[in-house]
């Protein structure tokens, strides 16, 4: 009896087909469909994802060093394309789970006014993400200079590590604009200018699966997911487009 | 030498400004806090004592946290602000200031406090006796005492400043000249991977480290020399 009880209590541990678990290096502007996505993967039964939320950029040099990560969501393609170069990835996995749309965000309703709103810079502070860390903050500076405004709207920036930090100034109004993802502005009110895609590079976000979790069945089979309907739909639904 | 980040000597003028702001605006505040904290015999004085020391278990985050809701446009900071037409402290020098002080305070009041007990009821007993008045015994006794102290306090709290790192990140916006900082430099290098400028910064900081703590180490083995 006690055996029976033993062995019982050990399946609940290693039972076989276990469950698996899939480290994701998410960039932040995916947090919120990221999130989401790994609850209905989880719904699934079969595997879980945990995820950690950074700037591509940290992720990028975190992974050269031997991260433990599994999976890559950047916010650009060039460092998921980079790590398979450099053999930190699998350079067959990789794919373009999303195109990213840049906002200009205020958190007070009925500010925004278009592009009028970058040339008359009736404000004191404006949020963009790192440049060189964040590909949203690239974005951002692209069309700030597509607009003609850069130079004069440069001594009024304040620069966020990743995109989720520049969110975060804005939020709390330390900031009255900020550039940001569409996504991170579902459901928080305030008003939002949607940046013209044609005034940036496209923000071409790609996944890839990395060295660490080439034999993890719960990696590949999350980035499986990932390609489903069932989470484009959810990412759709955060504002972000379907790779053409 | 091409390598040098070419903003390295802004950065780092920067860095030292605030260590050295912080450091002399906690010899102010901090050497009469650590005085009634050695001398009161009030029920609440370890409360405050705990407060002081609050900084050395929180996480940097934490205080970033509360500083930029705390310095923005909907608490006391941004209300001061406004009063020269601002919105918010944050990305400010003086909002890293402000951040820096309570950040690195207890660095200051703790050895200046233990310097202040270790001198015992003594000597201003002595100097009471002596027809000075208490001020006077403060100034010409107490803080010459607890030289070794303020020395302590001075170098650790400028020291810890410089070494400052989260609430800067969280509060400071990364402004070139105004807030952006060695450790904040360091980060966004590593970040971007251009580890030659990151390691330029970060092996200079270890050094600087290193003689600081040994630098302390050597001042209170001559404090110690000189009571024996």
């Amino acid at each position: 009896m006690r055996i029976v009880l033993a062995l019982a209590l050990l399946s609940l541990f290693v039972s076989p087909g276990m469950a698996g678990e899939a480290q994701i290096a998410v960039a932040a502007n995916f947090a919120e469909p990221a999130r989401e996505i790994a609850r209905a993967f989880a719904a699934k039964g079969a595997h879980t994802a945990r995820l950690s939320f950074g700037a591509s950029g940290a992720f990028f040099a975190q992974i050269g060093q031997g991260a433990p990560f599994d999976v890559f969501l950047s916010a650009d393609e060039e460092r998921p394309r980079k790590l398979a170069e450099e053999g930190h990835g699998v350079a067959s996995s990789r794919f373009a789970y999303a195109m990213g749309r840049l906002a200009l965000w205020s958190r007070d309703a009925g500010r925004a006014k278009g592009e009028e709103t970058l040339r008359e810079a009736r404000f004191d502070k404006i949020a963009v993400a790192n440049p060189a860390g964040a590909p949203y903050g690239a974005a951002a500076h692209d069309a700030m200079k597509a607009l003609g405004v850069a130079d004069a709207l440069k001594p009024k920036i304040v620069e966020g590590a990743s995109i989720g930090q520049t969110f975060q100034f804005v939020e709390t109004g330390n900031a009255e604009w900020g550039f940001v993802a569409l996504s991170q502005t579902v459901g928080k009110g305030g008003s939002l200018w949607l940046v013209p895609a044609h005034l940036h590079a496209p923000i071409r976000q790609d996944a890839i699966l990395l060295k660490h979790g080439a034999d993890n069945a719960a990696a590949t089979a999350f980035l499986d997911f990932l390609k489903s309907a069932e989470a484009r739909a959810i990412a759709a639904r955060y504002g972000y487009e379907t790779a053409p | 030498m091409t390598s040098l980040p070419p903003d390295l000597w802004s950065t780092v003028a920067l860095t030292l400004k605030l260590a050295t702001l912080t450091t002399l605006a906690l010899l102010l505040v901090g050497t009469p806090l650590a005085w009634r904290l050695a001398r009161s015999k009030a029920w609440w004085k370890e409360i405050v004592a705990a407060l002081v020391a609050m900084p050395l278990v929180l996480p940097p985050t934490v205080l970033g946290f509360y500083l930029l809701l705390a310095l923005g446009p909907d608490g006391p900071g941004g209300a001061l602000a406004s009063l020269w037409g601002a919105r918010t402290l944050a990305f400010t020098f003086e909002g890293l200031l402000i951040g820096s002080v309570i950040y690195s305070l207890p660095f200051v009041v703790q050895p200046i406090r233990n310097a202040f007990e270790a001198m015992g009821e003594r000597p201003m007993e002595v100097a009471a006796t002596l027809r000075a008045s208490p001020r006077a015994a403060f100034w010409r006794v107490a803080l010459p005492l607890a030289r070794p102290g303020l020395l302590t306090g001075a170098v650790l709290g400028f020291a810890h400043t410089v070494g400052e790192f989260g609430v800067v990140l969280m509060i400071g916006g990364n402004i070139p000249g105004r807030t952006r900082v060695l450790s904040t430099a360091i980060y966004d290098y590593v970040e971007t991977s251009r580890w030659t400028e990151a390691n330029w910064l970060a092996g200079g900081m270890v050094a600087f480290s290193f003689a600081v703590i040994l630098a302390t180490i050597l001042i209170e083995r001559r404090a110690r020399a000189r009571l024996a």
